[in-house]
């Protein structure tokens, strides 16, 4: 048993539990935040991604320990900013989901993208969400949907 | 003409973006309890002890002993138990499940269990054969015999994983006698037959909902029967909320894959160098238990000439069980397998006889009143010249294929025409599905859709509420589609065979019609509808002659790739595609399935790898099994084609499996140009190609 303190989704908590378990299963159990998905358990899918500082990090493979300190945000707090509002409209316009389990992974990675670069070309985005399998989509208007949101949210990032 | 295909927002968009959308494994009970299943680490043999820890307290194993009716996964065949009672057929089958309070107590519990084997000698050879169907048309044997030369080849397929990203699961309640299952499925109906049967029960003390699945492709339509039906004995027995989720691993070793399969084709050639006859041989894999295969066959079998006509034929098919995983539904359901056999034997046919591919093919192109391979008829227009002159100017598929065949080019584009019959098989429609759905308007005005369809991503949500508020001429908003209950929807079928557009917007779209006419504000109004067979189709099952399907989807997929002199791994650089599904729904939602369909077409003839070692899957992760990621996915272009088909609704027929069955051949044709050497088999992985590129005869 371990405190570990860290801002989650904007607030100060502290959890006194195993500091070794997965983010992802505290996210899901102990904090009842299910945005974040379990495709995998190993880090391929990017399904239970978060931001991390700002970058998307794969929770399944996370230790607890390591959010010590840091800033969190799961698709619950992300899904309230302007960004996101932007993002959202564009993977509507652009028909960009269907079952939807891989979708709020894919949101964190289009924001941790823009958030390093603004303006990516089409095979950066390819990139920028390589970590995130999609089995419906072929991904084609996941893509589009990211190059709608950058030309839409100039400035933003 | 209707503008039904003007693309809206999808219904339930927002709430999988935000991550609002909850799956079962998001769905928490107070006080729940999980479950784990044990498994057998044999293929083959017999449990001779099993020996269980002392059980901490609140913990229960629930095995065949618990079972109240019988020990069978309600499907076409008895064969499939649902908890091994002696015998083992394949590594991985179920023996027991062990429910608690504590996951990780539970977990314990079953790595503690020991179990004993006698060992027998396992099968992995097609040579148990269990199906056997054949099927004649015209007079193939007189064909053979005038033949000028015959051409023979065999081709073989391997395993695809469906790899939703979703795994399996169920969540179950149970209160009195009634047991309540909510779960990952494309098939409330299948489950709660299954789950009546199992528990020897009254229909009405099973209710089964579906959850919001992610992602299903046919892995989610007979496979979650055997879930449901361990969880509802152990509802039976613990009598306490149980979730039972599989992890990723779990979820590959053990659930149904795509059959491999090996496709033997001989041809007699006449005179003219035309093709006047096929013989055919298609052999599945089915795993452990025979399953759907015989139906997986069915459709492997009638599709033996797939967009051609041909005018002689005989078909012969056997499923073949092996002490495997047991092999299932998938996206395509046998089609994928024969279209990539058809389309590279004719065009080894056509290299045999240094005919011009393309000239070729479309000799034998299928026309409007041929006769099908079931001796069936072709009704409806065929639009297949028009699309693929189109794909050909889409992609410069001549112009570069001049470029591309110049020896040492390592590029090469390839293509492949194909249909897909739409809806089931025969006679299952009017005979065992006889699907049923209910409207129900309330005094809002607002009309519900009771039905047993499932939204699985693909967006049948969405295109069914737009049917109903097209023929209600009513805002979008005021139609209602909640997850189908069995308690509360008729049993509109499965959602499979790309049958829920066609069969079940066709319903849909008649009730709408109903209270369209009967139309009274602020009254509660609800109509019934039901299928009717198309009054012109009449089938034979135990000849396989007539209409095997009422209507044809078509396809042509343009695939252009290179490959690494060095490593010979394949980079698909462009894919272009033009279909035909009658009518599109919704556009957006099609061009959609087109995207994801072909993805998962193209990946299997060159990208996914699954192999077993001695009965046990190797690729059992996302690790080991490689799907297609944004970076290895190629630009899509796509092009609808339309051609009304009577009977769909607005004119849809089938669309979701149509984008997957061409793609293998068509990345398969340009991987044998870009290196000068013929493939016969998938998935055409760098081994494979360096294999063929350091052969002489080939
Ligand atoms: S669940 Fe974490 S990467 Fe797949
Ligand atoms: S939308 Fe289904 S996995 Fe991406």
């Amino acid at each position: 048993m371990t405190t570990i303190k860290f801002t989650f989704n904007g607030k100060a908590i502290e959890l006194t539990t195993d500091p070794s378990r997965r983010f992802l299963d505290v996210l899901r159990n102990d904090l009842r935040h299910t945005g974040p998905k379990e495709g995998c358990g190993e880090g391929e899918c990017g399904a239970c991604a978060v931001l991390i500082n700002g970058h998307i990090v794969n929770s399944c493979i996370l230790p607890l320990a390591n959010v010590h300190q840091q800033e969190v945000m799961t698709i619950e707090a992300f899904s309230k900013t302007k960004r996101y509002a932007i993002i959202e409209e564009a993977f509507i316009h652009e028909g960009s989901v269907q079952c939807g389990i891989c979708i709020p992974g894919m949101i964190i990675a289009t924001e941790s993208l823009l958030n390093k670069n603004p303006d990516p070309t089409e095979s950066e985005i390819r990139i920028g969400l390589s970590g995130n399998l999609c089995r419906c989509t072929g991904y084609n208007m996941i893509v589009k949907a990211v190059q709608r949101a950058k030309e839409r949210g100039r400035g933003l990032w | 003409m209707s503008t039904i295909n003007r693309s809206v927002p999808k219904v339930d968009a927002k709430d999988k973006i935000s991550g609002k959308m909850l799956y079962v494994s998001d769905l928490h009970i107070d006080g729940m309890y999980y479950a784990k299943t044990v498994r057998s680490t044999i293929s083959k043999g017999f449990i001779k002890s099993i020996t269980l820890p002392e059980l901490p307290e609140e913990v229960t194993v629930v095995d065949y002993r618990d079972i109240p009716g019988k020990n069978n996964v309600k499907m076409i065949f008895e064969d499939w138990p649902v908890f091994a009672e002696k015998a083992i057929s394949h590594y991985g089958e179920p023996i027991m499940l062990v429910v608690g309070p504590n996951k990780a107590i539970v977990q314990d519990v079953v790595n503690e269990i020991d179990i004993q084997y006698t060992l027998a000698e396992p099968v992995f050879d097609m040579v148990n054969s269990v199906v056997d169907y054949h099927f004649t048309k015209g007079n193939p044997e007189s064909a053979f015999k005038n033949a000028k030369r015959t051409i023979k080849y065999t081709y073989e397929t391997g395993y695809q994983e469906q790899a939703y990203i979703e795994p399996q699961g169920f969540i179950g309640t149970i209160e009195g006698n009634k047991v309540h299952l909510t779960g990952s499925i494309q098939a409330p109906y299948y489950v709660k037959n299954a789950v009546v049967e199992t528990l020897a029960c009254d229909p009405s003390d099973v209710r089964i909902v579906q959850a919001n699945v992610g992602g299903a492709f046919g892995g989610k339509e007979e496979f979650p029967s055997l879930i449901g039906c361990q969880l509802a004995v152990a509802l039976k027995k613990v009598k306490k909320p149980i979730k039972l989720i599989y992890e990723r691993e779990e979820d590959m070793e053990v659930t149904t894959k795509r059959h491999p399969a090996k496709i033997t084709m001989e041809a007699a050639i006449d005179e003219n160098h035309h093709i006047s006859a096929i013989k055919a041989h298609v052999g599945i894999d089915g795993g452990a238990f025979t399953g759907l295969s015989s139906v997986v066959l069915s459709r492997a079998m009638i599709a033996a000439t797939s967009a051609y006509t041909i005018a002689h034929l005989q078909v012969d098919g056997d499923v073949y069980l092996t002490n495997t995983v047991p092999n299932g539904a998938f996206r395509g359901f046998g089609a994928p397998q024969m279209i990539f056999a058809v389309e590279m034997f004719m065009n080894h046919i056509a290299k045999d006889l240094s005919k011009d591919l393309h000239a070729y093919r479309l000799n034998h192109l299928a026309k409007q009143h041929d006769l099908t391979t079931t001796s069936g008829t072709f009704r409806d227009p065929i639009l297949m010249p028009q699309m693929i002159e189109k794909a050909c100017e889409m992609s410069d598929y001549h112009h570069k294929k001049t470029l591309y065949e110049r020896p040492g080019s390592y590029k090469g584009i390839g293509m492949s025409w194909f249909l897909h019959g739409c809806g089931f098989t025969g006679s299952g429609e009017a005979e065992h599905i006889k699907a049923k759905v209910k409207l129900r308007k309330d005094e809002q005005d607002n009309v519900h859709l009771m039905i047993a369809a499932v939204d699985m991503g693909q967006g049948a949500k969405t295109t069914l509420m737009k049917v109903a508020a097209e023929v209600l001429k009513r805002p979008l908003e005021t139609i209602h589609f909640d997850n189908p209950d069995t308690d509360q929807v008729p049993d509109s079928g499965p959602t499979v065979a790309s049958r829920t557009a066609m069969v079940v917007g066709g319903l849909v779209a008649r009730a709408a019609k109903q209270i369209k006419d009967n139309w009274v504000d602020g009254k509660v109004q609800t109509v019934h509808e039901s299928y009717k067979q198309p009054e012109y189709m009449s089938w034979d099952q135990a000849t396989f002659t007539g209409d095997a399907y009422p209507a044809y989807s078509w396809g042509v997929n343009v695939v252009e790739v290179e490959v690494d002199k060095a490593s010979y791994e394949v980079t698909v650089k462009n894919i272009w595609s033009v279909y035909d599904v009658g009518k599109s729904l919704d556009d957006n939602i099609v061009l959609g399935q087109a995207d994801g369909g072909t993805a998962q077409g193209v990946a299997y003839g060159y990208l996914e790898v699954m192999r077993h070692k001695d009965g046990k899957i190797v690729n059992k992760n996302m690790t080991d099994y490689v799907i297609p990621t944004a970076v290895d996915m190629a630009k899509t272009e796509t092009v609808l084609f339309d051609n009304p088909f009577a009977l769909g609704p607005y004119g849809a027929k089938g669309a979701g499996e149509l984008t997957l069955v061409g793609g293998a051949p068509a990345v398969a044709t340009a991987i044998e140009m870009a290196i000068n050497k013929r493939i016969y088999k998938i998935p055409a992985t760098p081994e494979y190609l360096m294999e063929l590129i350091h052969s002489d005869n080939n």
